[in-house]
């Protein structure tokens, strides 16, 4: 065994790229989830935005236009689970597990023509000197622009629901959606809009992983990732900063399990995967014994249909 | 009621094979069905399996038709689509996992009629036959290209299962590699999977961290290919040869090139010479191919890389070839002796000088 | 302007009309991608939906295969229905079905190569207490610290999986069979292997338990205290309670319920069609069966007829591959889209839907 070749520098920067794709798609499942809405969907609207981004990547040369159809992709993916759920009040559960069968089997129609291709190269921000400084060039000033977007991201959706009237509005209708409908907000429109943006988010999550971490389009490529990321909005207890160390924890088990196999460290694979879901049902637990402090992590209306009875 | 669907059954079958024989080989082509493990799109191990398949058509044109069914998991549905494609009128079935065994031997006991192959497994009938690959052929000759390419002197291998194909083709590739570079140190991660295109690319990524500036791989998708051409740095095609994943990563590849055994079994069925075998194919029989080498191999060691794919073609010479250690350093083949396919294929050892355990 | 108005009860028109709006919706969407991908439409949705009931070389073979291919879906989701009717979500029976397969298994391994007759019924208890003990983590939490019961028998899905990579390259595996991952064949070891009753009918031991399973169910929420008390807490948890239901009896019992229905769908599809535990031992019967719940709407006829209406989609999918050359992802996708639009439909069945003109509500 040699630890001394255990460079943690670059252990922590493909730590942070092995979590961007569970991190966006964990984001958006948040907002979703914080509006009352289940979406078991993640896996599919994850692999429709990473074929989408993929296509666009090779067709147009474009980084921009690859992103935008990544995220377009999967919020337009995401609205059959939208409309069936907000509007026909189809059951949530069920219909999210529809949702990943659909898109694992049309992202893999879609991407027949694009097998076996490779993506343009993106470009990775340029930093100028920054990125020249030894520690925090490597792990900081050396991703692509993707990884920034998932950071602010999180950002994003922190500030949102912590901090704007729209985020409490958000906040209100997943804790008690009668209620906040007595009080005149719209409740389908908000949760509508929040699965979409969980849509994107998870297309964007896809679209990392063909363009930029695998590189490359195979069918069925998240192969759970999106499952995952469902782990991940738990675990993170609904609060963004917290969905963002869960997302680097989940994607480092795996990172260091196989770095400690690089080093000779012969370990157990399996029990050691286990560990980050055992560790969020005893989060779970944690979140649920001191509930009585009304904390308010857990959604109260979530996966519970809206009637409106007016 | 039972035994009446049984007779019903067997009256079909019958009527359908009756029919068979009696039309003209023009009329009436060979079915042959496939079925896959993975999606055709893989462009790993069921991509070329379905290479396969489009071989036996552009070889044997009318005489053959040939469908598939893909992504098919292996344990009870592998034996439903197996009874349905010898139902649908397929006279010749490859199954090509080695999960598929228990199906196959399963089903082919309902149609004796029915010819099977089973990749890569152990049980055999008088309508299965099993072939593989000598895969390790060729693990020696990309070792030779990977001892002398390497800088750091580390090469690093993403493994999926620790099953004696995978050990056998570590074994294989190590002590070619050590034998034109006494510094060779092989870095071995195992992912647990077959396929997980992010999971194999981080493997290789740790790899890379580790020092290895040479990715071997035994999983299916060109991820690792792809990490290694984004870094900068050389990779061998599996199963594939995945030039397009790496266009300066890619020094050679080993390529599964089951066409010429497909044809010939196709052949051997429409001619009445089928029988049931158990093929090991390699360098030899063409099932084993050797990639193009990269123009960034230096002259000499292409030719020598030429040179041990042309003698283990000839049969002169056999990459597991003594004096061979096991890794406690106990003697495994003495000088001169080569390893029968008998120990090659329960392998579970290391050989001397690899680092690390096969896990268990 | 359009709007939806609750029904006091589900409408009996629309329970036969829905699901037959759906399956036209989806003919006419199928329609569509199949004709994308060049393939005759009317020829693909036949060798789908008629086929596998009515082909003369297949039929034989394909129709015992629906009941085979059903079994666990139906198996599963009459336990989940349940859950699901008192408002208990427990989406984690693909765990529970792993956990049941590997108890089960275990016992059998542990006799082999012992041949008795008790070894099966063993093996029964054992994989209906695995799938038992597997779900009573969610309802232990649950009742305890009031834990979400989806996200914990969804994170334990997850660890079930692992477990099962973990035996079958660990302890479970054959120790004949080359090194390669997975146990030893059941369907080889007669006093552990769950073949057909009847050869050729399709009907193992997990068929009759799938049957017994619905009758229970029928039973259970038509004439039993507890299916009242069981309703009542779905519509209505205080009502439940000063009914005198007790709210910790009836979540064990739920997860109970429809964990050892999944733990017995594991082990009857272990020993029986499947034979070996592998990696890829589970397909994902417990989240689809979660779909046939639903589109059964949780009643014992529509379960039955949703599973068997799943299974012929498999079925018959395969079918088109072979037949056809129609790629897996189309059928996937066809799929997918024959389920949301069954989903969807069952809005008439609970709603009116009121056109209005002129002024707003």
């Amino acid at each position: 065994m040699d630890w001394g070749s255990l460079n943690p520098l670059s252990l922590v920067a493909t730590m942070v790229v092995a979590s961007i794709p569970i991190m966006f798609a964990a984001t958006g499942e948040l907002v979703a989830e914080k509006s009352g809405v289940l979406n078991l969907g993640v896996e599919g609207m994850m692999i429709t935005g990473a074929v989408a981004g993929f296509i666009a990547a090779l067709e147009t040369e474009s980084q921009v236009a690859a992103i935008a159809a990544a995220a377009a992709a999967g919020s337009g993916i995401s609205l059959f689970f939208g409309v069936l759920t907000q509007f026909l009040k189809s059951n949530q559960v069920a219909t999210g597990l529809a949702l990943t069968i659909f898109g694992l089997g049309v992202s893999a129609l879609a991407g027949q023509n694009y097998t076996g291709q490779a993506p343009p190269q993106f470009s990775p921000p340029n930093f100028g000197p920054l990125g020249d400084i030894p520690i925090l060039g490597q792990i900081v000033f050396g991703y692509d622009y993707l990884v920034y977007m998932a950071f602010l991201t999180v950002l994003g959706v922190w500030l949102f629901l912590n901090f704007s009237r729209a985020g409490l509005v958000l906040r209100a209708i997943g804790e008690n959606h009668d209620a906040a409908h007595a009080l005149g907000y719209k409740v389908t429109r908000v949760r509508l809009l929040a699965i979409m943006f969980g849509g994107a988010t998870a297309g964007l999550g896809g679209a990392y992983l063909s363009l930029i971490r695998v590189p490359q389009w195979t069918e069925g490529m998240t192969a759970g990732a999106g499952w995952i990321a469902l782990a991940i909005v738990v675990f993170g207890s609904w609060r963004p900063w917290r969905v963002m160390a869960g997302a680097l924890l989940f994607g480092g088990v795996t990172l260091l399990q196989l770095n400690l196999q690089a080093v000779g460290l012969e370990i157990n694979a399996a029990y050691l995967s286990m560990a980050p879901y055992a560790i969020t049902i005893l989060v779970l637990v944690a979140i649920s014994a001191r509930r009585s402090g009304k904390s308010a992590d857990t959604p109260a209306s979530l996966g519970k249909p809206f009637h409106s009875s007016a | 009621m039972n035994f009446l669907r049984k007779i019903q059954l067997a009256a079909s079958i019958a009527a359908a094979a009756a029919l068979s024989l009696a039309a003209p080989a023009q009329a009436d082509p060979l079915k042959v069905g496939f079925i896959y493990v993975g999606p055709v799109s893989d462009f790993g191990w069921t991509y070329e399996h379905d290479q396969g398949r489009l071989a036996i058509e552009s070889a044997l044109g009318d005489a053959v038709e040939t469908t598939y069914v893909e992504s098919v998991p292996e344990g009870a549905d592998a034996e439903r689509v197996l009874t349905q494609l010898a139902l649908a009128g397929n006279e010749l079935i490859f199954a090509t996992s080695f999960g598929f065994m228990d199906p196959v031997i399963n089903v082919a006991q309902k149609f004796p009629n029915v010819k099977f192959e089973h990749a890569t497994g152990y049980k055999r009938a008088d309508n299965v036959s099993v072939y593989s690959a000598r895969f390790y052929e060729g693990r020696a000759v990309i070792g030779t290209i990977a001892g002398h390419m390497t800088k750091t002197n580390i090469i690093g291998y993403v493994a999926s299962y620790p099953i004696p194909e995978v050990v056998r083709g570590i074994n294989s590739a190590y002590i070619h590699a050590k034998k034109v570079n006494p510094d060779v140190e092989f870095k071995v991660v195992w992912v647990y999977t077959w396929f997980d295109p992010a999971k194999e690319a981080d493997a290789a990524t740790a790899l890379i961290d580790q020092g290895a500036d040479i990715i071997m791989q035994h999983t299916d998708s060109p991820a690792a290919m792809s990490i290694a051409e984004e870094k900068g740095l050389f990779a061998f095609g599996q199963a594939s040869d995945m030039k397009q994943f790496g266009p300066n990563a890619r020094l050679s590849s080993i390529i599964d090139d089951w066409g010429p055994y497909y044809v010939e079994r196709a052949k051997a069925v429409l001619d009445g010479t089928w029988e049931s075998e158990d093929a090991w194919h390699g360098i030899n029989e063409g099932m084993v191919g050797i990639g193009e080498f990269s123009d960034k191999i230096p002259a000499d060691v292409q030719a020598e890389a030429q040179a041990i794919a042309d003698a283990i073609s000839a049969g002169e010479y056999h990459p597991f070839t003594g004096p061979i250690n096991r890794q406690d350093g106990s003697p495994w083949l003495a000088e001169g002796e080569t390893a029968d396919d008998g120990t090659l294929l329960g392998m579970n050892f290391y050989v001397e000088g690899l680092e690390g355990e096969v896990p268990n | 302007m359009i709007r939806l108005e609750p029904r006091l009860a589900p409408s009996r028109i629309w329970s036969f009309l829905a699901p037959l709006a759906a399956v036209g919706a989806t003919l006419v969407g199928g329609s569509i991608i199949f004709s994308l991908l060049g393939k005759n439409p009317i020829d693909v949705l036949l060798t789908i939906f008629w086929s596998p009931l009515f082909d003369p070389n297949m039929s034989a073979y394909a129709r015992p295969q629906l009941l085979v291919k059903a079994t666990p879906l139906i198996l599963i989701a009459a336990g989940l229905a349940v859950g699901f009717k008192a408002g208990i979500w427990n989406i984690g029976a693909e765990g529970q079905y792993i956990m049941g397969a590997i108890a089960g298994g275990a016992v059998a391994l542990a006799f082999y190569p012992a041949e008795a007759w008790f070894i099966f019924p063993l093996m029964v208890a054992a994989g209906a207490l695995g799938g038992v003990a597997w779900a009573m983590i969610p309802a232990a939490l649950k009742i305890r610290f009031n834990t979400n019961e989806i996200l914990v028998s969804l994170m334990l899905v997850y660890i079930a999986a692992q477990f099962l990579a973990a035996v079958s390259l660990g302890a479970l595996r054959n120790p004949e069979g080359s090194g390669f991952p997975g146990s030893r064949n059941l369907q080889y070891y007669d006093s552990a292997s769950n073949p057909e009753l009847l050869a050729g009918t399709g009907v193992h031991w997990g068929g009759m338990a799938a049957v017994a399973a619905l009758a229970c169910l029928y039973l259970l929420m038509r004439r039993h205290i507890m299916g009242f008390h069981l309703r009542l807490a779905g519509e209505s948890p205080r009502a439940a309670r000063f009914s005198g239901a007790r709210p910790a009896l009836l979540v064990a019992f739920c997860l109970g319920v429809s964990g050892g229905l999944a733990g017995l769908a594991g082990l009857f599809e272990l020993a029986g069609p499947s034979g070996q535990i592998s990696i890829d031992f589970n397909v994902g019967y417990g989240f689809t069966a979660i779909i046939v719940a639903f589109l059964g709407r949780l009643n014992p006829i529509g379960i039955l007829l949703a599973g068997l209406l799943v299974a012929l989609t498999y079925i018959g999918g395969e079918m088109a591959q072979f037949m056809l050359g129609l790629p897996r992802s189309a059928i996937q996708a066809f799929q997918g889209m024959l389920l949301f639009f069954l989903l969807a439909m069952d809005l008439f069945l609970h709603y009116r839907i009121v056109f209005r003109t002129g002024a707003k509500a």
